[in-house]
């Protein structure tokens, strides 16, 4: 079945009548895909999320999740239950002041009964490696530890579909790092679909598809390495290459006979064959 | 400025820390009851002896209990002039013959009895207040008072809601504290002076930090708006609760210890003769 089908998505946060936020969206994602959505600051990428998550509800179209009709105000509860959401600033979604009362406030909101929430919070804390601080107060943890308590928040209501706000955007490279990690595994063990809503293009490399927004529209559609592929295109869209790509692409333009190449490894690999053949 | 936290909650394992949180609040409620119903000094001492007993078994030093008096130092002394002044006595204290009687003014033998009985009313009720928000989290606190409100639900009182508010309060603040930092530290790279000047100058100093702190107060409780809506908050009934606070049996020992002070002060005003 399909997690997500949007048809014919339109969608402003103005009066009637003034200009689109999102203008004619068609997409729809399979149950346990991992894709990727780019696009700069304002090409209504959030408002997408917010949309599946039925925080907002179309102008007109359809959208589909997990079969339910999202406009539907009785579905909203379901669907809630069936797709989390984290956001980007891990501050202003934690609720609560120790690590395991703020993991257990969905379980609740679903009125489980208290043993399940024990469970739940067992299961979501070991699923972002973070077992160890269930006593802890996140106003003491690193912001990549927030992040990942506000994943096991999320978790714990255990939705099949996860969808990340630019979750990734206020963490530092180690801590955005952490976070991916356990969205691949949940990904690839737990067969959770997940939507990547960000603007770094090397996690945007992890994903199965990827498609780029650009005022309110899909511009883009395909697999990371072809969308990457056609780096002239994503410039007019203001986005850029990984860096790995962007230098490949510099040292092509050089004469380095190097092949086409998107993650670090794999240009450092390349430039070593290159130089061993050159004798340099 | 991350370590300031409300209530100042002090974190060693000891018999008070123990009780139950509705046991501290009500037995707060009862000492606050006995304090009042002391009409002579046996029934303060009473008190006293009491209050000795839970700053002894809180294992809190007896130094971070009574700094809270600071706060409500000018209180204490105020009421005191206020009561020495001008209490309505009739036996007019009367120093190398002159009697302390000026106009309104009128210092009485009952007026100086009156005046220590406030001192020490206030001080042990601040005292033994301090002791629970000392032994007592910010958490358990408000869990506490939700459920000893429990029965305002009746009324229609949307105790678990307002319960919810408090807890996001207390746990906002030291994200806040994080944001007056970083704000204030803006402001001083520009100039601003926050540590000079008189008191007028200081306050309009901090009108700049305010504003930005409340506009972002305000996005802030937006986003998290929506992060509890997404989590499936719907302020409904059937939101179960994971943690539930169970009583053992310090809390009989600590009902039964308030309650016979109550009926040790009462008899005491009863049977014993008046001091003073």
């Amino acid at each position: 079945m399909q997690a997500v089908d949007f048809e014919n998505v339109c969608f402003s946060y103005g009066r009637e009548g003034e200009g689109f936020s999102l203008n004619n969206i068609n997409f729809s994602v399979e149950e346990g895909e991992f894709v990727a959505v780019l696009g700069q600051n304002g090409s209504g990428k959030s408002t997408l999320a917010r949309l599946c998550n039925a925080l907002l509800t179309p102008r007109s179209g359809k959208i589909a999740v997990l079969g339910m009709d999202a406009s539907d105000p009785g579905n909203t509860f379901e669907i809630r239950k069936n797709v989390g959401v984290v956001f980007q600033n891990p501050d202003n979604q934690t609720v609560a002041s120790i690590v395991e009362d703020d993991v257990a406030f969905g379980p609740e909101n679903i009125g489980l009964p208290r043993e399940e929430i024990g469970r739940r919070i067992d299961f979501a804390l070991k699923a972002v490696g973070m077992e160890a601080y269930r006593r802890a107060t996140p106003a003491r943890l690193s912001g990549g530890q927030k992040q990942r308590v506000a994943v096991a928040g999320v978790l714990a209501i255990r939705p099949k579909v996860i969808i990340l706000d630019e979750s990734t955007a206020m963490l530092d490279p180690r801590g955005r790092k952490e976070v991916m990690d356990v969205v691949l595994r949940l990904n690839k063990e737990e067969k959770m679909t997940v939507l990547l809503i960000t603007h770094f293009m090397e996690e945007a490399l992890l994903a199965d598809r990827a498609f780029v927004m650009h005022k309110g529209e899909i511009v883009m559609r395909g697999t990371p390495r072809e969308i990457f592929s056609r780096a002239d295109e994503l410039e007019t869209y203001s986005l850029t290459l990984p860096a790995a790509g962007y230098i490949c692409k510099k040292l092509q333009a050089k004469g380095l006979p190097i092949a086409d190449c998107l993650r670090p490894e794999e240009l450092a690999k390349e430039i070593e064959r290159c130089a061993s053949r050159q004798n340099i | 400025m991350k370590d300031v936290t409300f209530g100042q909650y002090y974190p060693v394992e000891s018999f008070v820390h123990k009780c139950d949180p509705r046991a501290k609040i009500l037995f707060l409620i009862g000492y606050l009851v006995a304090v009042f119903l002391s009409a002579d000094f046996y029934g303060l001492a009473a008190c006293a002896v009491v209050l000795v007993l839970c700053v002894a078994f809180s294992r809190v030093p007896v130094r971070s209990v009574l700094r809270s008096i600071k706060g409500v130092l000018f209180l204490i002394v105020f009421t005191a002039i206020l009561n020495l002044l001008f209490y309505q006595g009739e036996t007019t204290v009367v120093i190398a013959d002159v009697p302390l009687k000026w106009g309104i003014i009128n210092i009485t033998v009952e007026g100086i009895r009156f005046m220590i009985f406030v001192i020490c009313r206030i001080f042990m009720l601040v005292m033994v207040s301090a002791i629970l928000t000392l032994t007592t989290t910010p958490v358990s606190l408000t869990d506490g008072l939700e459920s000893l409100l429990t029965p305002l639900k009746w009324i229609r009182v949307p105790v678990h809601a307002l319960a919810l508010v408090m807890s996001i309060a207390l746990r906002m603040i030291p994200t806040l504290m994080d944001e007056i930092d970083r704000i204030m530290n803006a402001q001083k790279a520009r100039g601003a002076d926050f540590s000079s000047g008189g008191p007028v100058k200081r306050v309009k100093a901090v009108i700049p930090v305010l504003i930005p702190l409340l506009l972002s107060a305000l996005r802030r409780a937006e986003e998290l708006g929506d992060a509890m809506e997404a989590r499936c908050y719907t302020g409904s009934e059937h939101r179960t609760r994971y943690k539930k606070l169970t009583f053992t049996w310090r809390d009989p020992l600590i009902a039964l210890l308030c309650a016979a002070l109550i009926a040790g002060v009462v008899l005491m005003n009863v049977y014993l003769p008046p001091i003073l």
